[in-house]
């Protein structure tokens, strides 16, 4: 299973297997990566799993679809590698993806 | 820090217990792992599944298409590696401060270190002299679990007749999935408008517009007098005016009650919910309460507040996992609340109160539009229908109370986030 690192607040790591198909929220969700948290239940409707993929990782992730990207146009500190984890379905080729979790304010 | 699945909780520390099995404890649950709690963790839920989303319960689930699994928070797995043990299908029937203990239904008491009240709410029974040879009809149904949800799909039929009572959120979301299976739906609202607790008469206007045009007969302003049957079966809805609504199957949102009893039996203060601080304490340092059932100082709204949705949960129960871990999260959430009828998704931010101005973007009735309602400079509050990113920008504009021009806001050529502070408009 690949595995996927999450970075929490606090800057402790979490290393976790991830299942094929699972999305990255629910894989840090399903293995209690605090402050990761879905309000709407991974509809890309409110963007409270709102978190940052390591730079190097950015290619390898496909491409946000516009409602993603729309979405993270209005996030609270919003960066280049902004993305909403609800949107990212883990592949075998995601093994060693690195995710940092981020305070979403409201 | 050692990842919470390393933790087998250690009895020296003690116990949390976790009175109700929803959405506020399923996250505590997880919450207080995450954040440190090093004992035991027990939820107490009435019902027999693991805590689960009731919002697509009158939407997808009720459409068939999320299966229960579906439906769950999180799977057992993970509260396994929490270490959280679940005692499901038992209520708590006492929570006896004194000896720090809950009395189960099931006859076993458990002792408690810290508890936690997340017992949610009810539906509100239907008055009226015939509700309860009405509640007892086969056909008849409340709708607040996945049971509950489970019955009434059983009766989505095409050219069945529904009559819906309530036009809140619930009744209407029953409605437009009714109607999208080929029933021959009506909903009767005692209101002089559908939604009129919660939003505007425009965005009422355009949900009674929506509903019919779709082909829903709705009654507002009409009383439910009473119901005809048929041996035990409701065979026709009666109404305030006189009319006489022939029914297959009835289907009752007329909003929800909260949980109090227990605590209230307990001596804990309770007014419209359980009274607690904006660290989810109750009126005993030992107990807090979140969900549904607490009554909280929402620092946005500017008084206290009872809210009913999920976003609140998911939010308390971060601030209640803190304060029980130790810690201080205070609670400061922008209310937010979403609906999905027919194509229609709706999110709406803050509560539509106080205001002196409606700010319209785009038109209304439009496939995407927004509402903002404004009191002076200020939007307090915001329906937003088909614009999903403007509900991250709606919750801004009413958490950090920007100064805003009307004329701006009502301009959509000018993009909403530029309305924010420069400096945190990212």
């Amino acid at each position: 299973m690949p595995i996927v690192k999450f970075i929490d607040l606090e800057g402790a790591e979490h290393t976790v297997e991830a299942e094929i198909g699972q999305s990255v929220m629910q894989v840090g969700i399903a293995n209690l990566v605090p402050d990761l948290v879905s309000e709407c239940g991974g509809n890309c409707a409110c963007a409270s799993c709102h978190a940052l993929v390591d730079e190097g990782w950015l290619d390898r992730l496909e491409p946000p679809q516009q409602l993603e990207a729309d979405m993270l146009t209005c996030v609270q500190d919003y960066r280049s590698n902004s993305r909403l984890t609800c949107q990212i379905k883990m592949r075998p080729e995601l093994d060693g993806l690195i995710v940092r979790v981020v305070n979403n304010g409201y | 820090m050692k990842d919470a699945q390393d933790i087998i909780p250690d009895q020296a520390v003690g116990t949390v217990v976790i009175v109700g099995g929803g959405h506020a404890a399923g996250e505590l649950a997880t919450g207080l792992r995450e954040q440190g709690w090093g004992g035991q963790i027990v939820v107490v839920g009435d019902e027999a599944h693991l805590p689960y989303q009731r919002p697509p319960l009158s939407k997808a689930f009720l459409d068939g298409k999320v299966a229960i699994e579906g439906l769950l928070l999180k799977p057992l797995a993970t509260y396994e590696k929490a270490h959280v043990e679940f005692i499901r299908g038992v209520r708590v029937d006492v929570i006896d401060r004194e000896a720090r203990a809950v009395h189960l239904s099931d006859g076993r008491s458990l002792s408690y270190t810290k508890l936690a009240i997340a017992t949610g709410g009810r539906v509100r029974a239907l008055p009226g002299e015939d509700a309860e040879r009405a509640v007892a009809a086969p056909n008849f149904h409340y709708l607040r679990t996945v049971d509950d949800a489970l019955r009434i799909r059983e009766s989505l039929i095409a050219g069945a007749r529904l009559v819906v009572v309530g036009g809140g959120y619930v009744g209407l979301e029953v409605a437009a999935t009714a109607v999208a299976h080929g029933l021959q739906v009506t909903v009767v609202e005692a209101a002089p408008r559908l939604l009129a607790r919660v939003t505007s008469p425009e965005m009422s206007a355009f949900f009674e517009e929506t509903h019919r045009r779709a082909g829903v007969d709705v009654r507002t302003g009409t009383l439910v007098r009473g119901f005809e049957f048929d041996g035990e079966r409701i065979s026709a809805v009666l109404c305030g005016d006189g009319a006489s609504i022939p029914a297959d199957f009835v289907v009752v949102g007329v909003g929800l009650l909260p949980n109090v009893e227990l605590a209230a039996a307990a001596g804990l203060e309770v007014d419209n919910g359980i009274i607690v601080d904006e660290l989810c304490r109750t009126s005993d340092p030992d107990i807090v309460a979140l969900g549904d059932c607490c009554n909280h100082p929402n620092p946005v709204v500017g008084r206290r507040i009872r809210l009913e949705s999920v976003p609140n949960a998911v939010e308390q129960a971060r601030t209640a996992a803190a304060t029980l871990c130790g810690r201080e999260r205070p609670y400061h959430m922008v209310p937010w609340f979403w609906s999905d009828q027919y194509g229609i998704k709706l999110k709406s931010v803050g509560l539509c109160e106080g205001y002196d101005r409606v700010v319209v973007r785009g038109v209304i009735g439009a496939p995407a539009f927004s509402v903002f309602y404004m009191n002076g400079e200020y939007v307090v509050a915001a329906d937003i229908v088909n614009r999903p990113p403007e509900l991250l920008i709606a919750k801004r504009l009413v958490g950090e109370r920007p100064v805003v021009d009307p004329a701006t806001l009502a301009d959509e050529s000018v993009p909403l986030i530029k309305l924010l502070p420069a400096a945190k408009s990212g």
